[in-house]
């Protein structure tokens, strides 16, 4: 199906993705929507090959352990992992007191 | 052409960055070298191809230290420094810059991760340094390992050693680079739907997908979970069957890790050697009829069937087996992968690691523009599909039918594996294309994985090996694919067609 410069501005949105430098003019951001909506609307025609292969009845696979019927294992709901909050919060980009910093949520 | 003993008879007359890794371990006892000494030749290497721009870091000190710590445990001599014990001590290999390493940037091709410093190493990464190996770098690739040419890389394009005006394949592009030009002897990648098999082909190497779950993912950043797995690009099978022992097995970390031990595939390849030259004698090798149809490239074809009569020639049969649902594996593949990939990729926040954009008016504006300066154009192609197949009114079109597919398509092969041992064909359609003759079109560049991305599908180990050229003198891959969990039957396969064929060792002019 082809998709709209509209639809991709709503599925960016769904996905948090600016599709466009903050600095980017209107028109260049309705070329780069419409430049997206073109890729995407191939991509799309491509995977709707799918639709030349009946499916009914045929039950979906997500992953390729289900096939050897191995099940996922549980682990013993014990502490396994050590404190490393330090460690990764000096790779945060902004981290204070133990805290991850982002703008103001809640007014 | 005779049967030779590869590792002892030839070898050991070239140059250094020619031997296997057997040859190493044996000279690095006999004190032919130090690691130290084959870590700076491998070093040096890698500062005179920088041209290729197959590694995003260099590792220098690290590899020097780790060189230097494994020569001293070869001088002590103990059991643990046995070349059975272990055979990559102080051999230097290189990292897809997807795994993690501690205290190194991993930046998985990406500006998002531009600044991103591991805080600790993926469990493949863990086992080869405990195993004694070097690790000289962090080969290039394409973004978050989405691509098939290793051009959406935010570090540059990687150039095909064998033409530089070509594509070394994707996404492990620098791996592939790396082990061609023979900057290292031997690399990890990635493969998600031929990202470990169709750069070994496009560079004339051996390159080897395992089954999913045989390598643990943690610390692998996730591209697309169901599909996601670890393995190794290597000039041989030999190499890549030492290598594979070393990085395979049950981890407790990873929740899809299978609780089974791993066969010792070395000593599996060393018992294939037969002495009457029909070392595959009783194997069925299935070709599937939809492999072998008119969009693979005429050179193409006559390499895949001259390796087929090698292979009869070494004692296997030969059977037409039938995928009828192949033609699917791209679509399927291509609604799978993004899907899982958005899901991912929305890890990368701006919050906990990585790029963050500067002055967000608020949370929501702090997510879009860190995701959007940082993701380029097609990894926000694919999380955009993803989060459309994902979304409420288009899930059972689109990602349910490919659920349903890929269950169709797993059933292809369990029915051909009923009548053979394992499945060949060529790797990919053609052979390396140019830089930039396909990064305006996504669709040209997914039909790349056409022979490939059904394998990730179904979850089976597959591997690419060298079967000759093409007029202009590129690398042809030759696929072999197993059974689930069987990756020993293809290795077995490949080791005993590169003890009779020489394609495998032919390297590069420029960098022999």
């Amino acid at each position: 199906m082809p998709i709209t410069r509209e639809q991709i501005a709503r599925i960016a949105h769904l996905a948090r993705l600016a599709t466009a430098p903050a600095e980017t003019t209107e028109d260049a951001e309705a070329a780069e929507a419409e430049e997206y909506a073109a890729q995407l609307s191939r991509i799309l025609e491509l995977v709707e090959q799918m639709n030349r292969i009946d499916t009914n009845g045929v039950a979906p696979l997500s992953h390729p352990q289900q096939l050897a019927e191995a099940a996922l294992r549980l682990r013993a709901d014990e502490v396994t992992e050590t404190d490393r909050r330090a460690d990764y919060q000096r790779i945060a980009p902004a981290a204070e007191d133990g805290l991850y910093l982002v703008p103001r949520v809640i007014e | 052409m005779n049967f030779t003993d590869s590792a002892a008879a030839t070898d050991d007359a070239a140059p250094m960055h020619r031997q296997s890794i057997a040859a190493h371990a044996r000279a690095l006892r006999r004190r032919d070298y130090s690691s130290v000494e084959l870590t700076r030749h491998f070093l040096a290497r890698i500062a005179a191809a920088e041209d290729l721009n197959a590694f995003i870091t260099v590792t220098e000190d690290r590899a020097l230290a780790q060189a230097e710590a494994a020569d001293r445990r070869l001088a002590a001599g103990d059991e643990n420094s046995d070349a059975d014990a272990a055979p990559l001590l102080g051999i230097p290999l290189a990292h897809k810059d997807l795994f993690c390493t501690a205290g190194v940037l991993t930046s998985c091709g990406s500006k998002i991760l531009s600044n991103f410093i591991a805080p600790y190493d993926a469990t493949v990464v863990d086992k080869l340094n405990r195993g004694g190996a070097v690790t000289v770098g962090k080969t290039n690739l394409d973004e978050f390992a989405m691509g098939s040419s290793n051009e959406t890389s935010c570090a540059g394009a990687v150039r095909n050693p064998w033409d530089k005006t070509r594509v070394p394949g994707g996404s492990s592009g620098g791996s592939a680079a790396a082990v061609a030009a023979r900057l290292a002897p031997v690399a990890t990648g990635t493969d998600t739907g031929g990202s470990i098999r169709q750069p070994a082909a496009l560079c004339g190497l051996t390159g080897i997908k395992p089954s999913y779950g045989r390598v643990s993912r943690r610390g692998m950043v996730a591209f697309a979970s169901s599909l996601d797995q670890a393995g190794v690009l290597a000039t041989n099978a030999a190499d890549a069957a030492i290598v594979l022992r070393a990085m395979a097995g049950f981890d407790a970390a990873d929740s899809t890790s299978l609780q089974l031990d791993v066969p010792d595939y070395p000593a599996l390849l060393a018992s294939a050697r037969a002495e009457s030259g029909k070392p595959l004698a009783g194997k069925t090798i299935g070709l599937p009829r939809e492999f072998f149809g008119a969009d693979v490239a005429p050179d193409v074809a006559d390499c895949i069937d001259a390796a087929l009569a090698q292979l009869r020639a070494l004692g296997a049969s030969t059977v037409e087996v039938e995928l009828p649902n192949s033609a699917a594996g791209i679509p399927c593949y291509y609604v799978l992968a993004p899907a899982e990939a958005s899901s991912n990729l929305a890890r990368f926040d701006g919050v906990r690691y990585g790029h963050r954009a500067a002055d967000a008016a608020d949370i929501d504006d702090l997510y879009a523009r860190s995701r959007g300066e940082g993701f380029g154009a097609e990894v926000k192609r694919r999380i955009m599909v993803g989060t459309f197949v994902l979304s409420s009114g288009y899930y059972d079109a689109y990602y349910l039918k490919a659920q349903k597919l890929r269950r169709l398509i797993a059933d292809d092969f369990r029915r051909a594996f009923e009548v053979c041992d394992l499945l060949a064909g060529p790797t990919t359609p053609a052979t390396a294309f140019e830089l930039g003759e396909k990064t305006r079109d996504p669709v040209a560049m997914y039909l790349n994985d056409i022979f490939t991305n059904a394998v990730n599908l179904a979850g089976l180990p597959a591997l690419s090996i060298p079967a000759g050229f093409d007029r202009a003198n590129l690398p042809v891959g030759l696929q072999l694919i197993g059974d689930y969990l069987d990756e020993a039957t293809p290795l077995i396969a490949a080791h005993c067609y590169q003890q009779a064929t020489d394609w495998h060792r032919q390297t590069p002019a420029e960098y022999a």
